[in-house]
C-alpha cells in the first residue's frame, strides 16, 4: 500500500502581466491580463512507507510546488494526491500532524527566542506529551549536535545551526513522513556532509519516508536510491539513479597529460573533447572500446607522462538529461 | 479541554513574553502618550472654557483621555508583525503546516500582543496620572476611579469585549494582509478606527444626529463604549446596550474572519520556492 499516492496533479498559477512602460501600466490600472504557467502537469508517482526518493529538476520545474501540494499548502488545479490516505488539502489539520517539512530557505522557528523555547512552543501546538517529546529531543539534540545552541536565540545562530535547528524543529513531533525542500541551500561541506548523514540515519533506522528536492547532485548521490526529474512541470523521469546515470551517460572520459609538445593525432574509437595545455580529454563508450585497449593505442604513438580514466561528473549527467528533454532553467 | 486549548495558550504565554522584552518601546511609548495625554486634556480644557454644556463633563472627558492614552496599545492600527513579515518574506507557507485552527492561533497571538503591550503602559500611566497627580494638588487633572461598584465591573466585562474586538480586527488585517501580499493592505484600518472609536475625540462630542450610527458601529466597542462604562455615563440599560453592541461586533467580526481566511487560504497561491 503506497504511502504517497499523487496521480495526474496539475497546478496553474496565474500571473499578471503588463505592457512595458508608463502607458502599459496605465492600462493595466483598468483592465488586467493574467497568463496561467503551469507549474505542474500531469504528474504521478508513488512512494512506499521507508523509502527516500530525490525530487530534482531546473529552477521552476515544480519541485517546491509539488512539496506544497502534498504537504498541503496549496491546492492543485488538478489530479488526485493522497498521503497516508488522506488529501493534504482537505483534511489539512490531520494531514500537518503527521508530517515534517524544512523549507531550506525559510524558518518556522521564532526568530528572538532561544531554540529550546521554540522547540517547547512546537511541542504544544503539535499536543506532544511531555514524556514523549523529552525523549525525541534528547535524541535529536544528540543526532544533531545542537546540545551547544539550544539557549541561543536563533538570530544568533550560523545557518549550518540554524538548518541542523530546522530540522529538529520538523521531527519534533516524530512525523512519519519527512519533506526537505532544499535543505542543504548555501550549507558549507562539512554541515552538508553532518545533514546527508542525519537523514540517511533517520530514514534506515527510523524508517521515515523522505522526499528531497534540491540542486545539489551530491546530495542525491549520496541518498536517494530513487530519483525523479522534472522540468517544466512534467515528470521526465523516475527511476534509480544508477540506472539514470547508465542510460543517460554511457560515455566515460579518458585524460591523457601528453610529455612533448606534439600535436596528438585523432584516435579511433574516441573523440576529443577538450584541451588543457598538455592535457587532453577524450571521450568514448566503454561498451564499443574497451579503456585498456584506447591506452595501448595512445602510448605506443605518444610519449605519455600520466593517463586516468572518469566517469562524466553528476551535474555534466544531469544537464545533458535536461537538454535531452527540452527541460531548461525557467 | 486543556489539551484542546494547549497550542493557543503556549503562543499566547510566548508572545506575551516577546512583549515584555521590549521594555525600550515600551518606555518611549509611554513618555510619548503623556506628552500627548498632557495636550489632549489641554484642548479639553480650552473647548469646556467655551462650551461648558456637553453631555460628558470636563472631568469625565479628562478621565477618558487618560484612558485613552493608557489603553492606546488596545487598538488595531497593524496587522500582527510577525504575520506580516511572514507574508513578505514568503514564511507564511508554515502556518498552513500547524495541526490548529489557523483563526484561533492567529487570534490567541494578537490577544497576547494587544494584552502584553498594553498591560506595560497602563500600568505606569495609572500611577501618575491617578496617583502622583492628586498627591501633588493636580486632582483636577487627574485620572479618576469608578464611582461605582458596578461600573468597575461592568468596565471589566467592557474592556476584555474590547480587547477581543481588537484581536479579531487585527486577525481581519491579518488575512487582508496575506490576500493582497502586502503589509500596507493594514493602512487602511488607522483611519478607520482612529476617528470612529473616539480615540480622537470622545463620541458623545460629536453631532446629536450622528449618536445613533456612532453607538452601533463596530469600533465604539474599542474605547468609547468602555470608556463611558467606566465613568458612569453609561449605566443599567445603555451599559447593557454598549456591551451587547461589543458582543454583536466581535461575533461578527471572527465568523467574518473565520470564513474570509477560508476563502483567502483556498484562493492565494504561495509560488516560487
Amino acid at each position: 500500500m503506497a504511502q504517497i499516492r499523487v496521480e495526474n496533479l496539475s497546478k496553474t498559477y496565474r500571473v499578471a502581466v503588463r505592457d512595458p512602460g508608463l502607458a502599459g501600466a496605465a492600462r493595466g490600472l483598468f483592465r488586467r491580463r493574467h497568463r496561467d504557467v503551469a507549474a505542474l502537469d500531469d504528474v504521478s508517482f508513488s512512494l512506499e512507507p521507508g523509502e527516500l526518493l530525490g525530487l530534482i529538476g531546473p529552477n521552476g520545474a515544480g519541485k517546491s510546488t509539488t512539496i506544497k501540494i502534498l504537504s498541503g499548502i496549496l491546492r492543485p488545479s488538478a489530479g488526485r494526491c493522497t498521503v497516508g490516505g488522506l488529501v493534504p488539502w482537505e483534511q489539512r489539520i490531520a494531514h500537518v500532524a503527521r508530517i515534517g517539512v524544512v523549507f531550506g530557505q525559510r524558518s518556522q522557528l521564532w526568530w528572538d527566542l532561544p531554540v529550546v523555547e521554540s522547540l517547547e512552543l512546537l511541542r504544544d501546538i503539535y499536543r506532544v506529551e511531555q514524556a514523549q517529546f523529552a525523549r525525541t529531543l534528547e535524541q535529536l539534540v544528540g543526532l544533531l549536535k545542537i546540545a551547544p545552541v539550544l539557549d541561543t536565540p536563533l538570530r544568533q545562530l550560523s545557518l549550518g545551526q540554524r538548518m541542523r535547528c530546522e530540522i529538529a524543529a520538523a521531527l519534533i513531533h516524530s512525523p512519519a513522513i519527512l519533506f526537505l525542500d532544499e535543505p542543504t541551500i548555501g550549507l558549507d561541506a562539512v554541515s552538508k556532509l553532518a545533514l546527508r548523514d542525519f537523514v540517511k540515519t533517520l530514514n534506515r533506522d527510523e524508517g521515515v519516508t523522505v522526499l528531497l528536492t534540491t540542486h545539489d547532485m551530491h546530495d542525491i548521490e549520496a541518498l536517494a536510491r530513487r530519483v525523479i526529474i522534472i522540468g517544466n512541470g512534467k515528470l521526465l523521469r523516475d527511476s534509480s539513479f544508477e540506472s539514470m546515470r547508465a542510460e543517460v551517460l554511457r560515455e566515460r572520459r579518458l585524460f591523457v597529460d601528453f610529455a612533448d609538445d606534439g600535436e596528438p593525432g585523432p584516435l579511433e574509437g574516441a573523440r576529443i573533447v577538450g584541451r588543457d595545455g598538455r592535457t587532453v580529454e577524450y571521450a568514448f563508450d566503454p561498451a564499443r572500446i574497451a579503456a585498456h585497449t584506447l591506452i595501448a593505442r595512445i602510448a605506443a604513438a605518444h610519449d605519455v607522462a600520466d593517463i586516468r580514466v572518469e566517469d562524466p561528473k553528476i551535474e555534466e549527467v544531469i544537464a545533458r538529461f535536461y537538454a535531452l528533454h527540452g527541460a531548461v532553467a525557467a | 479541554m486543556s489539551a484542546l486549548a494547549l497550542p493557543y495558550l503556549a503562543i499566547l504565554r510566548v508572545r506575551f513574553q516577546l512583549m515584555l522584552q521590549y521594555r525600550a518601546a515600551a518606555f518611549a511609548g509611554f513618555v510619548t502618550q503623556c506628552w500627548w495625554g498632557v495636550i489632549k486634556i489641554m484642548v479639553m480644557a480650552a473647548f469646556y472654557a467655551g462650551h461648558p454644556h456637553q453631555p460628558i463633563t470636563l472631568a469625565q472627558a479628562i478621565t477618558y483621555t487618560w484612558l485613552g492614552q493608557g489603553l492606546l496599545g488596545l487598538l488595531p492600527w497593524n496587522a500582527d508583525t510577525d504575520i506580516s513579515e511572514a507574508v513578505e518574506s514568503g514564511n507564511v507557507a508554515y502556518e498552513r503546516l500547524r495541526p490548529v485552527d489557523t483563526h484561533a492561533l492567529w487570534l490567541a497571538r494578537a490577544v497576547a500582543q494587544k494584552a502584553g503591550g498594553t498591560a506595560l503602559r497602563v500600568v505606569p500611566m495609572f500611577v501618575i496620572a491617578a496617583l502622583l497627580f492628586p498627591a501633588v494638588g493636580l486632582g483636577d487633572w487627574a485620572w479618576k476611579l469608578p464611582q461605582t461598584a458596578e461600573a468597575a465591573a461592568l468596565f471589566a466585562i467592557s474592556i476584555t469585549l474590547a480587547l477581543f474586538l481588537a484581536s479579531a480586527s487585527v486577525v481581519l488585517l491579518n488575512i487582508a494582509v496575506v490576500a493582497l501580499k502586502t503589509r500596507r493592505a493594514a493602512n487602511v484600518a488607522g483611519t478607520l478606527v482612529n476617528p470612529l472609536s473616539g480615540m480622537i475625540v470622545p463620541l458623545a462630542l460629536m453631532p446629536g444626529w450622528l449618536q445613533g450610527f456612532l453607538f452601533w458601529q463596530p469600533f465604539a466597542g474599542l474605547v468609547d463604549i468602555p470608556y463611558r462604562i467606566y465613568f458612569g455615563n453609561l449605566a443599567g440599560g445603555a451599559a447593557a446596550a454598549g456591551i451587547t453592541a461589543q458582543l454583536l461586533w466581535v461575533t461578527i467580526f471572527i465568523l467574518a474572519g473565520r470564513y474570509w481566511l477560508a476563502e483567502v487560504w483556498a484562493r492565494v497561491d504561495m509560488q516560487g520556492s
